[in-house]
């Protein structure tokens, strides 16, 4: 732990209830539909997503760190159709946007229960990615949680990504450490 | 009456937009900001009755952007209701020490925002 902070981190049980209240409301209260709970692990950094739709957000404060929320691109037109009322059969941009709201919304409520713990921490632009045979590969040596649920027949993922800040630089936004590769 | 929404998501925009539209108010033009400057320029040329705003925006949030709304003759009596993620009590306590007439936590529903749009216009 850098000598910035004091603050002790969540334990993985905490992680896994706040994540998972935050989804589920977020999905109840946003789609009417039911985020059920699947698993729960615990990932090594390094060879990350490779297709669907991802949610990415950036984590800044005393700690600082990256979630990630992804889906298939079916439950992402379906998160669409219901958020926005209207059909998506296939992935447009309105779909990423609802993508990106739903990460922000998850991370945000999320962020509010990480802050009784870690300190004020702000949050990043959303930003999404989607594709197929695309590589990502999270950087740095943290382990990454991975939060899994099922939505309508389709699974969701939530990963977070936690350390503490060691430059104590708290100006700007997070900065996502995942990378994308072509 | 015409309506302002603030917001930097296209999607809540969106999803604002049809809950207005949903509501029985006389709804005229419905115009949309991504942060508090664009809202600001916005009202230079335009007339509303109701401001709905996020809080955390990049250029400009949603507080900075309340505190210049209320010093401004024209708006000053304009309510503007918060629709935020932000848990934060002392943000909250903030926007309403400045002059916002409610605040609504995201996620909500569709009758969490007429509830709060209910007697204010």
């Amino acid at each position: 732990m850098s000598a910035f902070t004091t603050a002790v981190a969540p334990t993985r049980e905490e992680i896994v209830e706040w994540v998972s209240s935050a989804t589920n409301e977020v999905f109840q209260t946003m789609l009417g539909m039911e985020a059920r709970f699947g698993e729960h692990y615990i990932e090594d950094p390094g060879k990350g997503l490779s297709m669907g739709v991802i949610g990415i957000i950036g984590l800044v404060g005393e700690w600082t760190g990256t979630a990630v929320v992804s889906c298939s691109s079916p439950l992402a037109c379906k998160i669409a159709n219901t958020l926005f009322m209207q059909e998506y059969p296939s992935v447009t941009d309105e779909v990423l946007d609802a993508v990106a709201e739903m990460t922000n919304m998850i991370i945000g409520n999320l962020k509010n229960n990480l802050e009784s713990k870690l300190g004020t921490m702000g949050l990043s632009i959303p930003a999404v990615v989607f594709g197929r045979n695309f590589a990502t590969r999270r950087s740095g040596k943290e382990s990454w949680y991975v939060i899994r649920f099922e939505v309508d027949g389709e699974r969701i993922d939530v990963q977070l990504c936690l350390a503490p800040n060691q430059s104590g630089v708290l100006t700007g936004n997070g900065v996502p450490r995942i990378m994308t590769l072509a | 009456m015409d309506v302002l929404i603030v917001d930097d998501s296209a999607a809540i925009r969106k999803i604002l937009q049809r809950v207005l539209r949903q509501t029985e108010m006389p709804i005229g033009n419905i115009h949309e900001a991504g942060d508090g400057v664009e809202a600001l320029a916005m009202l230079a040329k335009e007339t509303v009755g109701l401001i709905l705003s996020d809080i955390n925006m990049p250029n400009m949030d949603g507080l900075e952007m309340l505190a210049k709304i209320k010093s401004m003759d024209a708006y000053k009596a304009v309510p503007v209701i918060m629709i935020t993620t932000e848990g934060n009590q002392n943000k909250v306590m903030e926007a309403v020490s400045l002059g916002a007439a409610g605040y609504v936590r995201k996620p909500f529903t569709t009758e969490q925002i007429k509830e709060k749009l209910t007697g204010l216009v």
